[in-house]
């Protein structure tokens, strides 16, 4: 679906959406009534030390003043590899983006991501990543390096990887390898209206309470985070 | 336990002669507290291994790269990380990012116990991508529920793996950071920039440029870390104890400060090609002196310039 066909089919009611150089901001009207603020990347761009900024400048302020959820729609690259943006401290705008998010669905704005085409490393990371239900669109491909970057990471050579992305799920980059791990909550029917999707989910939207990691672990795809993060939780609590 | 030091008391004598670049993980975590105060939670005789790296004939440890546990800093109850960088590079896999987000949704619970995070990593264990990409992003929003109850999280960066990718953003996530020279910070590695975009973008092999660009004499500069340490184990401690007692919380205001402080970096630096434009542009008559003042030459005009602002991240 492109960004207009998703746009139309989650508010048919009408939206107010701008997209400037990839960078989405605005808001929609929801079938349950009231409306959604909208933030996102798209066309596929890189989030940046600008781009990170512009959306956590246009999310920051509407957090108090409004009510409804927060809705990320994503499409980008990774975060933007460049010397200027890690000279400016591009870890610092993307975790403040990230931040905005997380603090945002904990102050009563729940944060309901939909990864419809890319993304990537940091920029999955201070988006889709930072939300409390993270649903993606049959085709989505996230990733969290592209294999020739992780060849010259690993020093693996590029056929072992290509290899081993076929037959190793917690490596391979995929929605459905990503999916079991817990952190897409749900793959949405691109051929029915988003906006009765969007109106089930609100009805029963998850607490905020982070629950990926025992999702992962019902999924199969994730058999020992949930088990050792919540056994360090309690010999802390023990050791007060 | 015997860890009834006076406050500021040095935790040993040896602390101040050891690097903290040189250390272990074991050893950082030792000399920076109180003698005998660390108890480790879920500690390498359990041998809680990564049930992934076999897949790729790798060896496994029996900690998984992160000792996590509690101990007392000057008699103050602390919460500790530590990153081993020797091993895989201090990368975040399932079971490393599982101990640290358990550690940091104690920290939640308990709403008054420091963390101090150990970082030494270049970010996601790219055998394990996927899980260990996740466990990035839960440490983030476990991180974030801490500070929001009131804790103080501080991060400590000064190791051989530098802080980089999941690493660089869990770092900006906390309330304040120590680096020292040796200190790298950043989301992409040099290579990874190199790989992307090419030689003439980022020479990776330039390790002057590497350094003043991802740097911790940069980042203390720039304000993305507050506090400048020399590379014993005696200075970080220091440092860390003065934080710990200086950061403030997190809400709307601080996130909206913290905006505010990120747009004036943009307008006053968003022109410059490399740190030396930045560092001029700051207000430093001779930048290209920063990278061989002596340390203490160096705090002293850092701590001319460069503000700290409180209550800003």
């Amino acid at each position: 679906m492109t960004l207009n066909d998703i746009l139309v089919s989650m508010f048919p009611d009408g939206h107010a959406v701008k997209n400037d150089h990839g960078v989405l901001t605005g808001s929609g009207k929801l079938r349950s009534g009231g409306s959604a603020l909208v933030v996102g990347v798209t066309d596929r761009t890189a989030v940046g030390v600008d781009e990170a900024i512009r959306l956590a400048g246009f999310l920051l302020p509407s957090i108090a003043t409004g009510s409804g959820p927060v809705i990320v729609l994503v499409d980008s690259d990774s975060q933007r590899m460049s010397k200027r943006d890690e000279l400016l401290g591009l870890n610092e705008f993307v975790a403040h983006l990230a931040k905005s998010l997380i603090y945002a669905d904990l102050q009563g704005r729940p944060t309901i991501a939909l990864l419809y085409g890319h993304s990537a490393a940091g920029a999955f990371l201070g988006t889709a990543l930072a939300t409390r239900v993270l649903v993606a669109l049959p085709g989505a491909t996230p990733a969290v390096m592209d294999l020739p970057s992780m060849s010259k990471v690993t020093k693996l050579p590029l056929e072992v990887l290509e290899e081993k992305a076929k037959s190793t799920p917690v490596f391979a980059p995929s929605l459905s390898n990503l999916a079991r791990t817990g952190a897409v909550y749900a793959t949405w029917d691109d051929t029915t209206s988003l906006s009765e999707q969007l109106n089930a989910l609100l009805q029963a939207l998850p607490v905020a309470a982070d629950r990926r990691d025992v999702l992962g672990e019902q999924r199969g795809g994730r058999l020992k985070a949930a088990d050792i993060a919540e056994r360090v939780r309690e010999l802390a609590l023990q050791a007060r | 336990m015997n860890a009834t030091s006076e406050p500021g008391t040095p935790a040993t004598e040896p602390n101040r002669q050891v690097s903290w670049y040189e250390a272990s993980a074991r050893n950082r975590v030792r000399l920076l507290l109180d003698p005998d105060s660390f108890l480790e939670f879920i500690g390498p005789e359990l041998r809680e291994v990564s049930p992934h790296l076999r897949l790729f004939d790798l060896p496994e440890q029996f900690d998984d790269g992160i000792i996590v546990g509690r101990g007392r800093l000057a008699g103050q109850a602390v919460l500790v990380a530590a990153q081993e960088g020797s091993f895989m590079g201090g990368a975040f896999g399932e079971v490393h990012g599982a101990k640290l987000t358990g550690l940091l949704r104690a920290a939640r619970d308990i709403e008054s116990m420091p963390v101090l995070i150990l970082f030494d990593t270049g970010g996601v264990r790219l055998q394990e991508a996927n899980v260990g990409e996740l466990a990035i992003a839960e440490i983030m929003r476990a991180l974030i529920e801490a500070r929001i109850a009131g804790v103080a999280v501080i991060g400590l960066i000064g190791g051989h793996s530098g802080c980089y990718g999941g690493g660089g953003l869990i770092a900006g996530c906390c309330s304040a950071l120590v680096v020292s020279e040796q200190g790298r910070i950043a989301v992409s590695g040099p290579e990874v920039i190199e790989t992307n975009r090419g030689v003439e973008e980022f020479d990776s092999r330039d390790h002057a440029m590497v350094w003043r660009t991802m740097g911790g004499r940069h980042r203390r500069l720039l304000g993305g870390a507050e506090s400048y340490s020399g590379d014993s184990v005696h200075e970080f401690r220091q440092a860390a104890l003065d934080l710990m007692h200086s950061v403030g919380g997190f809400d709307g205001h601080v996130l909206q400060a913290e905006q505010a402080r990120l747009e004036d970096r943009l307008r006053r630096f968003g022109a410059c090609r490399d740190a030396f434009d930045v560092w001029a542009a700051a207000g430093i008559a001779e930048p290209r002196a920063i990278p061989g003042l002596p340390n203490e030459q160096f705090i002293a005009l850092a701590d001319g310039i460069a503000r700290l602002n409180p209550g800003a991240r």
